[in-house]
């Protein structure tokens, strides 16, 4: 290895207990965040008597299926009572720190977790649920796992992972006007497509990342996953620190400047070499929508929906084909033509509070269209009070929006929120998959300015010229 | 966890590139706590009058008893639900051939005896074609030689030396974890003082 280390690299060998030649690492993991989802992984813990190696390192909270219309969790169908009160018990039997539906400091795993200080750079960290990706934002190395690995992390508080693969996606140019980091993250996917990151952790660079907030840094994390990367990392930087200073759980004092001091030092180095280089100008880029069944079936507002025959690729074609079809699309139809009837604003990607202010501000003095249903769901309740407190929840509410409490909600369609068959939704999400937010709906993902300006119009509608 | 050396199985095409694990299954059925086997791929199995879907190619009766899926690539992308797995598992599927698959989906399927095997985008199309065209259409995987057979053409595959003795010894990887208890007691004390996490 010759030329020097990147950032995956410098946290991967830090947490490295042992690797046999030819085998997998064991390696250690400093923060598990559990969510409601992968109970099975308590039963296994019960069922063979042990107990949770660590849990000072082990954090739960409930959002799947955290009823959102009220907190009155004996109203709440039985599936989203069952969940709920699985882990309840869980917790409470294994000697497990929750932040219940109750509680001040609940929200999405992935809003709380760097809200709360638990998420900081150079850690390893895992949650049973695909987008805790959204954590390399710190310069931490963050992997979705399975229930069964859940509880082996619970038991062991390691991880017998083979070492991925890296990349760099290098973004250059000047951001334009109404590109957020929703369109940064659409625009990467729908240009390298959902396969280019199998089997690799994303560095994300350049001067476009390095002018993100921490916020939009979690929003483009987030959607790593989407292109197929094990996960995505961006270095922290003093955006970062400023982030984490005076968070609950991060270092205070004397501490904090010795933390940080550690953490400058997981940039990656100048002559470290990575598996795959992509560099993408997003001078070009624009407010983006999808109009298919993944995110990398994507257009700029300004587009049409395409015609499948357009598409070299044979496998393309016949995915395209298929997803107008689920989608009710018809090819050379303009994006802005397509009406819709209902708009969440939510989830992990697209819920903290400057996702909120930027929906706010397009929403502020309007009302939402006469046919769309509309509604924000806080990332968490800590988001949710801020925003009560700059009067966002007013302007949401004056405009027709419903403001619920804080969890999943309609990303997953899980829990008791849900479209009907044939709804058409502009989602702040991250997945526009046949039938994920209900039976036959219909997912387009965008960012929250563009969500607001959907609502208002009852179809979508460039936010640049608003 | 299933424990086998060799599998020869009936095999079924699933001919479309992407398939997420909201396919597989859908967040709402999984979330009955009921058994699986019915759900796998509940959106395309069921009309949504609950009726069985005719044309969905798990519901062709040539293909009942298939143990060996091939799909397009990337199989399995998507949500980190690893009832995507037992799905499949409950339905008698025991291996699963693509050019590619999402990393959470591969790793769930060697914890709970789903054994993902990828192969070259042309072999892996000429398993499609055989096994869409043919009926009665069967494979036989074999974990020692690392080989997928059948009456014409063998192919070889990779699998991790790990990863091939989860499928051969039925090993239980949270056991062989504690095997290490003493590195990891060790690797803790070293690092003790490292992360902080202030109460």
């Amino acid at each position: 290895m010759t030329g020097g280390k990147t950032m995956f690299e410098k946290v991967w060998t830090k947490h490295v207990i042992e690797q046999k030649a030819g085998y997998p690492a064991l390696l250690y993991i400093d923060m598990h965040f559990v969510h409601e989802g992968p109970y099975q992984a308590w039963d296994g813990l019960r069922s063979k008597h042990r107990t949770v190696r660590r849990p000072d390192r082990t954090i739960a909270v409930a959002d799947h299926f955290a009823p959102t219309a009220n907190r009155d969790l004996d109203a709440a169908g039985p599936v989203v009572q069952s969940f709920i009160r699985k882990l309840s018990a869980n917790t409470k039997d294994f000697g497990i720190k929750l932040y219940d539906i109750h509680d001040a400091r609940q929200g999405i795993v992935h809003v709380i977790g760097p809200e709360q200080g638990y998420t900081q750079p150079g850690m390893t960290i895992v949650c049973g649920d695909s987008h805790t990706c959204t954590h390399g934002a710190f310069g931490a190395f963050a992997l979705g796992i399975g229930a069964s690995e859940v509880e082996h992390v619970l038991t062991t508080q390691c991880l017998i992972i083979e070492k991925p693969k890296s990349m760099q996606v290098h973004m250059t140019g000047r951001v334009p006007n109404g590109v957020s980091a929703k369109d940064l993250a659409l625009g990467w996917i729908g240009a390298c497509g959902t396969n280019v990151g199998i089997g690799h952790v994303v560095e994300f660079t350049g001067e476009p990342v390095r002018a993100l907030s921490m916020d939009g840094r979690m929003t483009l994390c987030n959607m790593a996953i989407e292109a197929g990367s094990r996960t995505g990392m961006i270095a922290p930087d003093q955006t970062t620190f400023d982030y984490l200073e005076g968070r609950t759980h991060v270092p205070k004092g004397k501490e904090f400047e010795r933390a940080v001091s550690h953490w400058e030092s997981l940039s990656t180095d100048p002559a470290a070499k990575f598996d795959k280089y992509i560099e993408l100008d997003v001078s070009e880029f624009a407010p983006f929508v999808t109009w298919g069944t993944n995110p990398a079936m994507v257009a700029k507002i300004t587009d049409r929906v395409p015609d499948p025959s357009s598409f070299a690729d044979a496998g393309m074609r016949k995915a395209a084909t298929r997803a107008l079809e689920y989608m009710d699309l018809k090819p050379g139809t303009p994006m802005e033509d397509i009406s819709i009837d209902h708009v969440f604003i939510g989830s992990c990607t697209n819920s903290r509070i400057e996702d909120l202010r930027a929906a706010a501000n397009v929403v502020k003095g309007r009302k939402t269209n006469s046919n769309v249903v509309a509604i924000v769901v806080p990332g968490s309740t800590h988001v949710k009070r801020m925003a009560e407190a700059e009067g966002i929840d007013k302007v949401f509410r004056d405009a027709g929006f419903q403001w619920r409490e804080s969890g999943c909600s309609f990303c997953p369609g899980a829990g008791d929120d849900f479209l009907m068959p044939k709804s058409r939704c502009a989602s702040t999400s991250n997945r526009n998959f046949e039938g994920r937010q209900g039976a036959g709906a219909r997912t387009h993902l965008v960012s929250p300015e563009m969500a607001a300006a959907a609502a208002i119009a009852g179809r979508f509608a460039d936010i640049r010229s608003w | 966890m299933s424990q086998f050396s060799k599998v020869t199985g009936l095999v079924v095409p699933i001919e479309r590139e992407n398939v997420d694990t909201d396919q597989i299954i859908p967040g709402r059925l999984l979330a009955r706590m009921e058994p699986l086997g019915p759900y796998l791929f509940g959106d395309w199995r069921y009309n949504q009058n609950g009726t069985l879907n005719e044309s969905f190619v798990m519901n062709e009766p040539r293909y009942k008893g298939a143990s060996i899926v091939v799909a397009g690539k990337n199989f399995g992308c998507g949500s980190s639900r690893e009832h995507a797995v037992w799905a499949l598992v409950a339905n008698g599927i025991r291996v699963v051939i693509s050019e590619s698959f999402g990393d959470i989906f591969r790793r769930n399927g060697v914890f709970s005896g789903l054994l993902p095997i990828a192969l070259a985008e042309q072999k892996v199309k000429y398993l499609m074609e055989r096994s869409s065209v043919e009926t009665g259409y069967h494979l036989t995987v074999d974990l020692e030689a690392k080989t997928v057979t059948d009456d014409r053409e063998v192919f070889e595959f990779q699998i991790g030396n790990f990863d091939r003795e989860c499928f051969l010894n039925g090993l239980d990887q949270i056991a062989w974890t504690m095997q290490q208890e003493d590195l990891i007691a060790e690797y803790e004390a070293r690092t003790s003082q490292r992360i902080g996490l202030a109460p």
